[in-house]
């Protein structure tokens, strides 16, 4: 991209996904992205800067969460672009498609409460060192809606140590001051992690929805410093 | 030919709805249950011509899609 050109965003559109045009108005509004959708059963992603796989219910949530979205066509061109370096944002559901794929580490379980859950949160900046968080300061917190049934994190011992040492942990759960405290994770995640990065950490996952909270008008405009620390991190690689 | 796979959660992974039912077994008077943990089975028709190809495309299908390794593991059975 070249200075003052607009960000291309591809935002792909599973049959299930539901906050893809929450996705392409975010984008288009924060960092004033020019958005298309892609259809799943689609290879071409375009030349886009950033790929979103949005939230919602992919085939259902049928098997697992993102278990059946992660062989659609659509697939393989994400595992392309993430390959070259692509900065590529799961949300949500969107989060769970890339564990399952294998670009970012661990499985997402049923909550530890059971319940579906939709409120706010609070999320901790645990690494600055991602196209998303670049811009803002560890220890940042941000407040952020979650809507998930299946939010609750894992990873095998062995990777969870190549997580914490390679610094993949992105966002961690909090209360408001950016304290762990008992309460503050809602889905008994492992360490209350709310988000990861991969190992080359262009590829990023989060259970929160930054997209839904990305305007004032919405009462919360958190969610943009996610995509404007993206957008500055384009200009910073292109100039 | 037709294939059983059950898929449960690894022991040592948390299992919120085998947790709930153990809860709810004990509550109806079942003595001393312990851990419980709740899967799913797939009942699969598959063209084989001897049950160790049967069980060995059972197992192809666990690994790449039934199951996820993370968090589960699987038994597979070959029903005739």
């Amino acid at each position: 991209m070249s200075s003052g050109a607009r960000p291309r965003v591809a935002v792909v559109l599973f049959p299930g996904s539901n906050c893809d045009h929450d996705a392409v108005h975010a984008v288009e509004t924060a960092i004033g992205a020019e958005a298309r959708l892609v259809w799943h059963a689609g290879t071409d992603l375009g030349s886009p800067d950033l790929v979103i796989l949005p939230g919602g219910f992919s085939y259902g949530d049928y098997l697992r969460c993102g278990a059946l979205a992660r062989f659609s066509p659509v697939m393989g061109a994400v595992r392309d672009f993430a390959a070259k370096g692509g900065p590529v944002l799961g949300i949500c559901n969107g989060f769970q498609v890339l564990c399952e794929a294998g670009l970012l580490p661990g499985a997402l379980l049923l909550n530890s409460g059971q319940r579906f859950l939709c409120q706010d949160v609070f999320v901790r900046v645990e690494s600055t060192r991602t196209p998303f968080t670049s811009s803002l300061q560890k220890g940042d917190v941000l407040r952020l809606p979650i809507a998930h049934g299946d939010g609750n994190w894992r990873a095998e011992p062995a990777t969870w140590g190549e997580v914490v040492a390679n610094d993949q942990v992105v966002f961690r759960y909090c209360d408001a001051a950016g304290e762990r405290t008992p309460g503050a994770n809602p889905n008994g995640s492992l360490d209350d992690v709310a988000g990861v990065c991969s190992r080359e950490r262009n590829v990023v996952g989060l259970m929160p929805h930054p997209e839904r909270a990305s305007e004032e008008i919405l009462g919360n405009a958190d969610g943009a410093r996610l995509l404007r620390s993206f957008a500055a991190a384009l200009l910073g690689r292109t100039a | 030919m037709k294939v059983q796979v059950t898929v449960v959660p690894k022991s040592g992974v948390l299992d919120p709805q085998g947790k709930a039912i153990a809860g709810a077994l004990t509550r109806l008077g079942f003595p001393g249950v312990g851990d419980v943990r709740a899967g799913k089975v797939f009942r699969v028709e598959v063209e084989a011509n001897a049950a160790e190809e049967a069980k060995r495309l059972a197992s192809q299908m666990a690994e790449k899609l039934l199951a996820n390794p993370v968090i589960e593991e699987f038994e597979t059975e070959v029903l005739g």
